[in-house]
């Protein structure tokens, strides 16, 4: 992408007004994706994204600056941007040996998407169209994505450290609508690995249309969901996203360090239920959430959080574990070039436990099963979360029965942990999500088994 | 300096071939961000990006491709990909760009040179007294983990090969806060901001004074017993909410059956107290624009009058669909194609202020912020149920805090139960502006 040598002098010249630290980011970016919505494609589209953003670090003070250029001036001038928003004493011309370290790579493409042929891409799509409408008369509404990504990757800082990474990803989505006597009812399922083409060798777009026009039809006849507290057995999968919002970003150094997080200044105590361990790790091969490198070149890493209900560990960028002198932990992410990165999450999933399934909802006599979330938020300071439950239903007798309609769970984190009372041996990773922090998206996986809380306040309106 | 972003225009759709429309978006923006914490510079960023974007119609089917650089030969194969692309897509007969309509374009004067020449210093200066007035506010203010400034001079050009040739540029600027505020072992969090076009419209103290005010208001907040209540939303909880009620009057999802409110024009969908009007030609909307996605003059339209849905907003190519014409309301970056969208919402105010709703609902809930508005309310059914934080309202006024609960009902009852609506009309960072809103008969979840 950049040349080794004028990395070398770009960093150099970054750091000219006595910079600590200067990286340089760079990243080529190709995507393409395809749309039907209403029977028709309606569009393709290609995308190309190329540049670099530079830093400087002086103490506690970060200069930054991205630039499109990818020229010798082009580089230049961002690196004197970065360096005079970041000035230290000293300064004068230093020049920066680099060294390249590769990290293992979680998974070899077997089918580059940029070399199948558009009318594949677009077949998948028609498929799952007339896949979803012929669940019934009653789903009166299709749309489908397909959409796929290179993002090409060069980190380079003045520690010396020289790294790549080509991360390729693979998403399929899709929307249906139903309606019915009681107005209309939607449902959707997505499938993305950081994979190739070959993501459709292992699934298949007419069990997910099967899927999303199924969970449509069923909300159809749901009731108004309960409104107070009830206990809530969350589903295998995609409940991971509860672990996201309840403790996940809580967990994120730079909320630590700035004392903005209910979990600071707990590791070594019992912050969760002894049924509770957590993992974050971008080093699952395929998984939506995973990688080489982060995007400060350093190599993922199965991080342990929580073992046995004790907080072992927070996540860490370079910039929070420089401040603390301890080792990086992989989770310095950015959504581009363009971005500043941070403290993010990769792949966050909880361990089985020896429950099953069926004993966890035969043993709830009143409650609510969520069997498919729809994405959470967090306050960490206080640690209040919500998350949406997309697919549920009542349990009555220690039995699943009727669906429910949509709505958000409320609950404090660190109290819900201790709730967890149950966990299943099903453990499954849960569809792809794109994390939101301070405006920057990125993409994480979660998975968990099956478990139970013995309370969580559910957001319906029946009495 | 936008000539040369039309010229790049023309250069591409001076390459349109016979029986083929092509239409190309090019953006260009200089942005700064400063965030202060603790009285040091925590980081500085400086940034300028282009970009272009290029549709290509061609036999009733669509075509597109972006690319994040104006680099010339990056600019040709962006052309080749859309016109690849196109030939993939399925055929609609409806398709096509928009043209022009013969609509003034209007005048908003939204660029200020003055912001190009604000010196480093003066930005980091204005995050830095944010946070000191945030500390100062009030002394159970135990910490200020973001103080930001950010600006961003932007401008953009639409141009096509059926007629189309606009430019636009605009300047803004924000300052915002977020703080934290202790008491004992409880702490709660706050927010403000304060926004405008030129760094002598921010207001330091209005930010400052809401992050405290809604940090420390909340402190001993507990979790409130469920039950129905008339409620009033903040200025800022209303914009969001009209911000999710705008999406269902897009002619877009009206054709595609996924609005609640096809079928409805001419019918009371909201109380007599709800007059919503989208208009992106009021120069005070922080989404304010000369002209939409598509390069149409922007212009105000009425979608409810009195709480009767009067119309849909429309692209050119939903407009065609659906046998009508453009709202001038094209959503879209270089990045993708014209979506449909309500671009600067808001309700007509009343006549009341906030304490003056408070006094005539009684008892009920105020709500100050929610949480989860993407994965518990759902456009498409109505169903409607968010995380929400607030104070109690007894015998009139404001009563002790209240923190982890949920509001619940439909988007199609919510209009329709909206008793009131404040004097209290401000434009916030966002495509709707915020009011004091009074809904009665929500259910809150609680302990």
């Amino acid at each position: 992408m950049i040349e080794e040598a004028l990395v070398s002098r770009v960093l150099g010249a970054a750091l000219r007004t006595g910079g600590e630290f200067a990286e340089v980011f760079a990243e080529d970016k190709r995507s393409s994706s395809a749309h039907l919505d209403d029977g028709k494609i309606e569009e393709l589209g290609s995308g190309r994204d190329r540049g670099a953003g530079i830093r400087v670090v002086v103490g506690d003070t970060t200069g930054f600056a991205h630039t499109a250029d990818l020229s010798e001036p082009g580089l230049l001038a961002a690196a004197e941007a970065a360096a005079a928003a970041a000035r230290g004493g000293g300064g004068g011309v230093r020049s920066v040996a680099l060294t390249r370290q590769n990290a293992p790579r979680p998974y070899e493409v077997q089918v580059q998407p940029g070399d199948v042929p558009k009318a594949t891409k677009v077949e998948l799509l028609h498929r799952a169209d007339e896949v979803a409408r012929a669940q019934g008369g009653a789903i009166r509404q299709v749309s489908a994505s397909y959409a796929d990504s290179r993002r090409r990757i060069l980190v380079a800082n003045s520690e010396g450290l020289l790294a790549e990474d080509d991360q390729v990803r693979t998403l399929f989505v899709i929307g249906c609508v139903a309606v019915g006597d009681t107005g209309m009812q939607t449902g959707r399922e997505s499938v993305g690995r950081t994979i190739g083409f070959e993501l459709f060798d292992t699934y298949e777009v007419d069990e997910l249309a099967r899927r999303a026009a199924g969970r449509a039809l069923t909300k159809l006849a749901a009731r108004p969901a309960p409104s107070g507290a009830l206990p809530v057995v969350i589903g295998k999968g995609g409940g991971g996203v509860m672990f996201h919002e309840a403790c996940g970003h809580g967990l994120e150094a730079d909320h630590i360090q700035k004392n903005v997080s209910v979990f600071a200044g707990r590791v070594g105590q019992q912050v969760a239920s002894p049924l509770v361990t957590l993992v974050d790790d971008g080093t699952v091969a395929t998984e939506w959430g995973t990688f080489a490198i982060d995007d400060e070149g350093t190599p993922a890493a199965r991080n342990v959080l929580i073992q046995d209900g004790v907080l072992t560990d927070y996540m860490w960028d370079r910039l929070r574990a420089r401040k603390e002198k301890r080792p990086l932990s992989g989770n310095g992410r950015r959504q581009s070039y363009q971005h500043l990165p941070m403290v993010r999450m990769t792949n966050t999933y909880l361990l089985n436990g020896t429950s099953t399934a069926d004993e966890i909802v035969a043993d709830t006599p009143n409650g609510v099963y969520v069997a498919h979330l729809g994405g959470g938020q967090v306050n960490p300071a206080t640690g209040d979360f919500v998350f949406g439950m997309t697919e549920a239903y009542l349990i009555e007798d220690g039995k699943i029965t009727e669906p429910l309609r949509e709505g958000n769970l409320i609950g404090n984190g660190p109290k819900v942990l201790e709730m967890i009372d149950a966990v299943a041996d099903d453990f499954e990773m849960g569809p792809p999500g794109t994390c939101g922090k301070d405006g920057q998206g990125v993409p994480v996986g979660d998975g968990v088994p099956t478990l139970r809380v013995t309370s969580l306040t559910i957001g319906g309106t029946a009495a | 300096m936008s000539d040369e972003l039309l010229e790049i225009g023309d250069r591409i759709v001076g390459l349109a071939r016979a029986g083929e429309q092509v239409e190309v978006v090019v953006g260009r923006s200089r942005s700064t961000e400063v965030r202060v914490y603790d009285g040091e510079v925590e980081s500085l960023s400086s940034a300028t990006s282009a970009g272009v974007g290029v549709r290509v119609v061609s036999g009733h089917r669509q075509g597109f491709a972006y690319a994040g650089s104006l680099d010339p030969e990056v600019l040709a194969d962006t052309l080749a990909d859309a016109r690849d692309n196109a030939g993939f897509a399925t055929e609609d007969a409806f398709l096509g760009l928009a043209e022009p309509d013969g609509v003034p374009v209007p005048e908003l004067d939204l660029y200020r040179e003055g912001l190009a020449a604000l010196p480093t210093e003066r930005k980091i200066e204005l995050a830095a007294e944010l946070e000191r007035a945030v500390r100062a506010a009030d002394r159970r203010i135990s910490g200020v983990d973001a103080a930001d400034y950010a600006d961003a001079l932007a401008e953009g050009c639409v141009v096509t090969s059926t007629g189309i040739r606009t430019s636009s540029r605009e300047s803004s600027c924000y300052i915002s806060a977020s703080c934290l505020a202790s008491d004992g072992d409880d702490t709660q969090t706050g927010f403000g901001f304060s926004v405008g076009r030129l760094p002598e419209d921010l207001d330091i103290s209005v930010a400052a004074g809401d992050a405290a005010r809604r940090a420390t208001r909340l402190l001993g907040a507990t979790k409130p017993s469920g039950g129905r209540f008339t409620i009033v939303l903040d200025p800022f909880v209303t914009a969001q909410l009209i911000g999710i009620i705008g999406s269902t009057f897009s002619g877009e999802a009206v054709l595609k059956g996924r609005s609640l409110f096809a079928d409805r024009l001419g019918e009371e969908v909201g109380a007599g107290a709800i007059t919503l009007v989208d208009d992106p030609t009021n120069p005070l909307a922080y989404t304010a624009g000369e002209t939409d996605g598509e390069g149409l003059a922007s212009r105000r339209n009425v979608l409810i009058d009195a709480g009767v849905l009067q119309k849909f907003v429309h692209n050119a190519y939903s407009a065609r669909r659906a046998g009508t014409t453009s709202t001038a309301n094209a959503v879209r970056g270089f990045k993708s194609t014209p979506g449909v969208g309500c671009r600067a919402l808001s309700l007509v105010p009343g006549t009341q202020s906030q304490d003056e709703l408070l006094a005539s609902v009684g008892d009920g809930v105020l709500i100050s912020s929610v949480s989860g508005l993407h994965s518990g309310v759902n456009p498409v059914s109505g169903d409607f149920s968010t995380g929400a934080e607030g104070l109690r309202i007894t015998g009139g006024a404001l009563g002790e805090p209240l923190r982890e609960f949920t509001i619940a009902s439909t988007l199609q009852r919510m209009l329709l139960d909206v008793a009131a609506v404040g004097a209290d009309l401000e434009w916030l960072p966002m495509s709707a502006a915020g009011v004091s809103l009074v809904v009665r008969d929500v259910t809150v979840s609680g302990a």
